[in-house]
């Protein structure tokens, strides 16, 4: 029997190798694939409760009056933030007045569409959408374009009809001149390099640069919570229901040695 | 199969653990599924508290609001009415309203804060009907010993002007009093209880 | 009058019920006295968890609809609804949309594990007949489940697969028009598809799965020998003398099985329920939008392989049927499996080289057309998809070629097995 045996294991060995062969393949062409154009790594922590806060307050005072977050309620945010319904009502809820409601925009929707050309899009899973570092560096990369209508244009958006509302505390930011700098030709090939900001400030904003840094960082963290509210929830119980299926392995494990013991 | 090296107390002490440790784990994982039947956020918000402007509200007339999707009264109660809440109460099933039907800061026969607003959930304790308004009295037709009350179409079940139950008709218990608080003298929010009262 | 008393001589409350329903018959059948070959390995704890999931998917999915709206107008927030609203339904959700792909993971693998030890060889044919299209009504289930959240994935992927039969010649438009009850993917289709989701497709799933077990209870398992344990039996008591109980040796074990693959499949569901973008895509988390499609329209990850082979089929005679042909074809094939095999051994381990060789390539191939399905098309993608397909048509019209020429090993005539 013990030829034939080590025979089915080595036969076992080969397809599971080429099945891992095949697999590392797709995970190599992969990491390969995704490849971003986004010049600033940014990596949210929705953990960081104050920062949250901050964004929650940057979104509705520099985003809600024309972006909704139709399926979010204030009292969510409330909850999940520790905002209590009194200060909810007085530092973020601008058009409604129950708590209970959803973070609507005020901004007609006719009105928006003849004004930018589209109804600006609804923010509640927005992060989910296009990603945390997408959003992150969507509001870094704001530059004047003389040849756009509102005088902006977007490194990661093109052609975006959003105008740069935060050009007030960013200041306003010029491409830098062709050749100066790898990735100044729009591209911005060099994810991951921090250097890699194809940009020089024109006119200074009034938040300094990191200042500006943290302010889109909060508010990109905020959105990030605000697109799965229920996840601190979800991995808080992971972790309890992964403990309770080692201990019923574990105890499996050796209620099948103890009845194999039967079988010769 | 020989059972050479079985240990009969170590096979039973491992089955019983894995049953105890399984079945607890399919308890568990019930948990989403029953949870998930509970009000939604959304119902929750629909049931919010709601807000009742009674500076129109004449003195015997009565004021129909909704809150949780049910009937909510608010009669304001003229001084003879008032009055009449004693004569009934040899009619009564629950006169001092002890049976938990009324949030703990509402108490004795007027069952109100203030004693003139009533405040009551306007479905019947029996079977869910809402009641009628009976203010006209006497009415012999309803009951002997009628001072004005609501009357319930659906068993015939008769309540006082403090919607409390009376003895021999259908509906077990008094009408209930959702909990409320006066924001201002003209203004009741119902589904909130006093600022202080927990 | 008086009953015939049950063989099994059971009494009380038990008794009483198998004097007039066959429960202890059953239990025994099915479970302590179905014998099953000792020999067992790894491979083989895919069945029972193929039915734990389908278990969770009917569960998650009775309970999703408890809260979902099948409305063009109200889908997609009435997810988000699940999602934010219900207590436990973000969970609820996750363990549904991760359980399809683990259904997947896991009847891959059971499927591989049929070919690899042949247990689609006589007399088992009908059992991997019933498997095949466990599998088929799988994918139709999956896809519009996929079309259920009305994400614009979701619609662009329904606007992509109802217009295959838009190829078809002449009737083709008019198929697509019928199929979708409006002119684009609407209400109506949206309707249309969660009723066979919910109710039709998973009926017959159902009915296939109680087939395909009542099938392969009449027969017997194979066992990774590929000998029948049928033929040495105890003179004694007639039990299979490499066969076990099926309760409790194999229940024990499943239970392992059970424990390891829940610890893999909840961490998903609580650390990673988008499953790197492949569980849940990004492009689903934008609503239904006819106006733009996403730029890289793929299909969910367990369709790759099989859209990769649409893909790498030029259009020809001016139609592009032909993909869909193609496509139709690699489903259809494995059905076939059990002819297309002559070789006089059924496991892989007596068979010879040439199998083994045509086994590891059909895996690299099959696994490189699944990724090559998910990525925007590119010429290495195009090449690599059409020399993965003819590798895969290859596998199985050439099996009854290279199985008969292939050299085998001698079989032994008990299963091979050493007590741990």
């Amino acid at each position: 029997m013990k030829p034939t045996n080590s025979v089915r294991k080595a036969m076992l060995k080969t397809s599971l190798k080429s099945l891992l062969a095949a697999a590392t393949l797709v995970v190599a062409g992969q990491a390969f694939a995704e490849g971003h154009a986004l010049p600033y790594p940014f990596k949210p922590d929705t953990g960081n409760e104050a920062s949250v806060q901050r964004g929650a307050r940057n979104f509705m005072n520099y985003c809600s009056g024309c972006h909704s977050m139709r399926n979010l309620r204030y009292s969510r945010v409330g909850q999940d933030l520790g905002i209590s319904d009194d200060l909810l009502k007085a530092n973020l809820m601008f058009t409604s007045e129950k708590v209970g409601d959803h973070i609507l925009s005020s901004m007609p929707a006719d009105a928006s569409k003849s004004w930018f050309g589209q109804q600006p899009p609804d923010l509640t899973v927005e992060a989910r959408y296009r990603g945390p570092d997408w959003v992150y560096n969507y509001l870094m990369t704001f530059y004047v374009d003389p040849s756009r209508p509102l005088g902006t244009n977007n490194l990661v958006l093109p052609g975006a009809s959003m105008p740069h509302v935060l050009w007030e505390l960013q200041g306003l930011q010029v491409k830098k001149a062709e050749g100066e700098h790898g990735a100044a030709d729009g591209e911005g090939e060099h994810g991951g390099h921090e250097a890699g900001a194809p940009f020089e400030l024109a006119s200074k904003g009034k938040l300094t640069p990191d200042e500006y840094k943290k302010f889109v960082a909060d508010t990109v963290n905020f959105m990030v919570y605000a697109a799965e509210p229920g996840r601190a929830h979800r991995v808080s119980v992971g972790y309890k229901v992964i403990l309770f299926l080692l201990l019923f392995t574990v105890l499996a494990y050796f209620l099948k040695r103890e009845y194999w013991k039967d079988v010769h | 199969m020989s059972n050479q090296g079985v240990d009969p107390g170590r096979r039973r002490f491992l089955t019983l653990a894995t049953t105890v440790v399984g079945g607890a784990g399919v308890v568990a994982a019930a948990v989403p599924f029953l949870a998930s039947w509970k009000p939604s956020e959304r119902a929750k918000a629909l049931g919010a508290p709601v807000e009742v402007d009674i500076s129109n509200l004449e003195l015997g007339q009565r004021l129909v609001v909704a809150w949780r999707g049910k009937p909510i009264w608010v009669l304001r109660r003229t001084p003879e009415m008032l009055e009449s809440l004693k004569k009934v109460d040899s009619s009564l099933l629950d006169p001092e309203s002890k049976a938990k039907q009324q949030p703990d800061y509402i108490k004795g026969e007027a069952r109100a804060i203030k004693p003139e607003v009533l405040v009551l959930i306007g479905s019947c304790t029996h079977l869910g009907c809402s009641p009628g308004f009976r203010p006209e009295h006497p009415a012999p037709d309803i009951d002997p010993n009628w001072q004005g009350g609501f009357y319930c179409p659906c068993h015939g079940s008769k309540f006082d002007l403090s919607g409390r139950v009376f003895k021999g008709v259908p509906a077990p218990l008094n009408l209930v009093v959702p909990p409320y608080r006066f924001e201002s003298d003209v203004k009741i929010v119902i589904g909130e209880d006093p600022k202080g009262v927990a | 009058m008086a009953i015939t008393p049950n063989p099994y001589k059971t009494t009380g409350f038990l008794g009483w019920i198998d004097d007039r329903f066959p429960l202890t018959k059953l239990w025994k059948d099915h479970l302590s006295e179905y014998y099953a070959p000792k020999n067992f390995n790894f491979w083989y704890f895919f069945g029972s968890l193929a039915l734990l999931v389908l278990v969770n998917q009917l569960l998650t999915g009775i309970w999703l609809v408890m809260h979902y709206k099948p409305d063009a107008t109200q889908a997609w927030d009435s997810v988000e609804y699940i999602m934010r609203d219900v207590p436990w339904g973000n969970v609820l959700r996750y363990l549904h949309s991760t359980g399809a792909s683990a259904f997947f993971i896991v009847v891959y693998l059971h499927m591989f594990r049929g070919i690899i030890y042949g247990s689609h060889r006589k007399p088992r044919e009908l059992i991997w007949i019933f498997g095949c299209l466990i599998f088929l009504m799988l994918m139709a289930e999956a896809f519009c489940g996929y079309v259920l959240p009305w994400g614009n994935m979701s619609y662009w992927g329904a606007q992509v697969i109802i217009n295959l039969f838009g190829t078809i010649p002449f009737v083709g438009p008019d198929l697509v028009v019928w199929i979708q009850g409006d002119y684009i993917p609407s209400d109506a289709t949206l309707n249309r598809l969660f009723s066979l989701h919910v109710i039709a497709l998973p009926f017959v799933l159902v009915g296939l799965v109680v087939a395909h077990l009542i099938a392969l209870h009449e027969v017997g398992s194979n066992n990774p020998d590929g000998v029948e344990i049928k033929k040495h039996k105890d003179p004694n008591t007639g039990i299979p003398l490499d066969g076990i109980g099926f309760h409790p040796y194999y229940t024990v074990k499943d239970l392992v099985g059970v424990g390891v693959f829940l610890i893999i499949f909840l961490g998903i569901v609580f650390f990673a329920p988008d499953g790197g973008g492949y569980f849940l895509e990004k492009p689903n988390f934008t609503p239904a939008n006819p106006l733009s499609t996403p730029e890289h329209i793929t299909p969910a990850w367990y369709f790759g392989s099989f859209y990769a082979m649409l893909r790498a089929t030029p259009s020809f005679a001016g139609t592009q049927i032909w993909g869909v042909i193609v496509m139709g074809a690699a489903v259809v094939i494995l059905f076939f499996l059990p002819w297309l095999d002559r070789s006089p051994v059924k496991s892989i381990r007596y068979k010879g080289p040439i199998f083994k060789i045509a086994l590891t390539l059909f895996t690299i191939f099959f696994v490189l057309l699944n990724y090559y399905g998910m990525q925007p098309p590119s010429p290495t993608g195009t090449l690599i998809s059409r020399i993965g397909t003819i590798v895969y048509f290859a596998f199985f019209l050439l099996m009854p070629y290279y199985s008969k020429i292939d050299k085998t090993k001698p079989v032994p005539e008990r299963v091979t097995y050493e007590a741990h």
